[in-house]
């Protein structure tokens, strides 16, 4: 399929044109730029991410992967366009009003609180406990208790239970940081670069648990390890200088000659 | 919990049966009790010894010294009311400090309009002891008693008021007791809300709040001292006599106001642990850390520094209201630019992020204060009282590069020392 076919396959779904699009797409972008100090970092003239999907962004650096993440997220406003979430167009919301609609982020460099230990910072990713009173007079109830414990069992954090975040190894930061987003329990995960900086056994165990998040989440991967995009095998977006190059399967995109040019260079 | 981490970095080295087996007890410890002071309580226990004993008691035998000890000795003669009346004034101070460590040490947020704050708070409560003020004087149109310090802007004699010197509307409401202290308490707290909603809301952080909060300050002691303010102008506010009815001159009085400081001093602090041990005080670390990351979990950062920075603002007021019926004179200069940055000097020489350092802190430091600022002689030179500066400077200087913990870190180190 090539650029224009799948830009226009997309616009048939566009929220403001078409009702059927809430029903297909989590996540719609359309006609997104940012423009930096007059460089183009982001056009996108199209973009939907399905319910339940594991979407990967794969793209050289620059590409403007992490700036897709910040535009969807609230961090930083585009120029134009939308972005409509769940039905609702979130553009022009705040970070935290995004965030309370169900869009959960995991930094590139993972973001954790570091004077807390890493219960504690499980604790602050509670989802419904953001609010001021409950926070002053709530306590942890021993079923969230449990599913924090579950949550750290499985990623081999309990060890580092009331170990104050700061003490914990980049590694481990980065599974208390993923953590933290699972148990958020958001609509849709963004997740920037969860492997970089872990050995390939790590890596294997992330790609296993964004799997099992799979079914019943809408997760956004963004990557350039080649190898963890493979184990995930899923749906892949091409981004180069800004702009969707193509999409498709693995072996598809793998295949294309201008992936191909972009990835390898001139 | 130091402990508890170091054993968990030796568990790992230790042979894998042990350390499964070492830590499935642990999580079930954890399973029934969290991490919450049950559990703190029993590992007291069981690591126990007196080092343990000392530190959880030393608060309480602080407290019995303070409450019983230190009016026994006024009463058999030992120390003098004046003493007791220091002390007492120390504590007030001591109040301010928990609550700049509340917004400063825990929430990272660097105020320096807790004299302001203050300021506020002793304003009210001398209004109303200006109300009830000697000597007897003029009595205005409207039957007020005009206090004795607004002769300044008023210079009449005795009788010879004319029809429109009345006292200003605004002191009117500082006539009785209870209503004082409830404005003593919201006026500063509602400066803070208004100070904190429009720099929280427009996202001014770090050096940039202090900057602001200073300016404020600096703002609100220039309107003070302006006599058409009809606050006194730079004389302030003078001629106490009776609080509720009672002397302020009375020993008995002094010391019932020094045991009421005192225990608002508890009640303060209790408050503020009891915030900084829930949930809420967590957030409050954690906007410390990294706000922005907060921000993408949910939260609304700012009404929590709102929070925290009203909370803070009431409890300096509530430290000023406590400290002008024992100053027995309150002005201007209790707003002053150094006096904001010297309440920060108690929170880091005590220990920023500990509320017992802050008040160790305000004790301590103005305790050398008083012992520094009396001339001394000595065989070969004089003390004077202008040298304390540099045993002030010295102290902050000493405390932040070889004690970022403040003295309350020494002594936990001790402690653990010991141990």
């Amino acid at each position: 399929m090539d650029q224009n076919q799948r830009i226009a396959a997309y616009k048939e779904y566009s929220p403001r044109a078409s009702r059927l699009s809430e029903e297909k797409f989590l996540l719609f972008l359309e006609d997104i730029t940012a423009v930096f100090d007059g460089f183009k970092a982001l056009d996108i003239q199209a973009l939907g991410i399905e319910h339940n999907e594991l979407r990967v962004i794969i793209g050289p650096n620059g590409a403007g992967k992490t700036t897709l993440c910040d535009v969807v997220s609230g961090k930083t406003r585009p120029t134009t366009g939308y972005v409509f979430f769940d039905g609702t167009d979130i553009t022009q919301q705040t970070e935290e009003e995004i965030a309370l609609r169900g869009i959960g982020r995991k930094f590139q460099t993972p973001t954790v609180f570091d004077s807390l230990t890493t219960y504690e910072n499980m604790e602050l990713a509670l989802p419904d406990h953001y609010h001021l009173w409950p926070n002053l007079f709530g306590h942890t109830t021993k079923a969230q208790r449990e599913h924090i414990l579950e949550i750290l069992e499985r990623v081999g954090l309990v060890d580092a239970l009331d170990l104050e975040a700061k003490y914990l190894s980049h590694g481990q930061r980065q599974w208390l940081a993923i953590s933290t987003l699972i148990l958020s329990n958001p609509k849709l995960l963004l997740v920037d670069e969860p492997a970089a900086g872990l050995t390939d056994a790590e890596t294997a165990l992330t790609a296993e648990l964004l799997l099992e998040l799979k079914g019943d989440h809408t997760l956004i991967v963004i990557e350039h390890d080649m190898d963890f995009v493979r184990q995930l095998n899923s749906f892949v977006t091409v981004l180069n200088e800004g702009v969707i190059m193509a999409e498709g399967s693995m072996q598809e995109v793998q295949q294309n000659e201008e992936v191909i040019e972009a990835y390898l260079g001139r | 919990m130091r402990l508890k981490v170091g054993s968990v970095i030796f568990k790992k080295t230790a042979t894998a049966e042990s350390s499964n087996g070492g830590n499935a007890a642990r999580l079930q410890s954890f399973r029934t009790n969290g991490l919450g002071l049950k559990s703190q309580n029993a590992q007291v226990a069981a690591t126990g010894g007196w080092p343990i004993f000392v530190q959880r008691y030393v608060p309480w035998a602080l407290l019995f010294v303070g409450l019983v000890m230190i009016p026994l000795s006024y009463y058999t003669g030992l120390i003098a009311i004046g003493t007791v009346n220091m002390l007492g004034r120390y504590m007030a101070f001591a109040i301010v400090a928990v609550g700049l460590d509340l917004i400063w040490g825990y929430t990272g947020i660097l105020s320096l309009c807790q004299s302001f704050f203050f300021a506020l708070g002793g304003y009210a409560m001398g209004m109303y002891l200006a109300h009830h003020g000697g000597p007897e004087g003029i009595i205005d149109a409207n039957n007020w008693k005009i206090p004795a310090c607004l002769y300044v802007v008023y210079p009449y004699k005795v009788g010879e008021a004319p029809g429109d010197a009345l006292v200003p509307w605004f002191w009117k409401p500082f006539y009785t007791l209870p209503v004082t202290a409830l404005l003593g308490l919201l006026i500063p707290g509602l400066a803070a809300l208004v100070i904190g909603y429009v720099g929280f809301r427009s996202r001014v952080r770090g050096v940039y709040f202090a900057i602001l909060t200073q300016a404020i300050t600096v703002a609100g002691w220039l309107v003070f001292c302006m006599n058409n303010m009809k606050l006194c102008g730079t004389n302030g506010l003078t001629r106490f006599d009776r609080i509720a009815g009672f002397k302020l001159a009375n020993p008995s009085v002094k010391v019932s106001l020094y045991i009421l400081t005192l225990l608002s001093l508890v009640g303060v602090y209790a408050l503020c642990r009891y915030i900084v041990k829930s949930r809420l005080g967590r957030v409050l670390i954690a906007i410390r850390d990294d706000e922005t990351t907060l921000r993408f979990s949910g939260y609304k950062p700012y009404i929590y520094k709102l929070f925290a920075f009203v909370l803070a603002g009431m409890i300096a007021g509530l430290g000023g209201m406590l400290y002008a019926p024992q100053m027995g004179i309150f002005t201007p200069a209790n707003m002053e630019a150094s006096a904001s940055i010297l309440v920060v000097v108690w929170v880091a020489v005590g220990g920023r992020g500990a509320l017992s350092g802050a008040i160790l802190g305000a004790l301590a430091v103005n305790l050398l204060y008083n012992f520094f600022t009396s001339e001394k002689d000595f065989l070969l030179f004089v003390w004077k009282a202008e040298f304390w500066q540099f045993i002030l400077g010295g102290l902050f200087i000493g405390v932040v590069l070889l004690l970022p913990g403040g003295l309350i870190d020494l002594w936990r180190r001790l402690v653990r020392a010991a141990r």
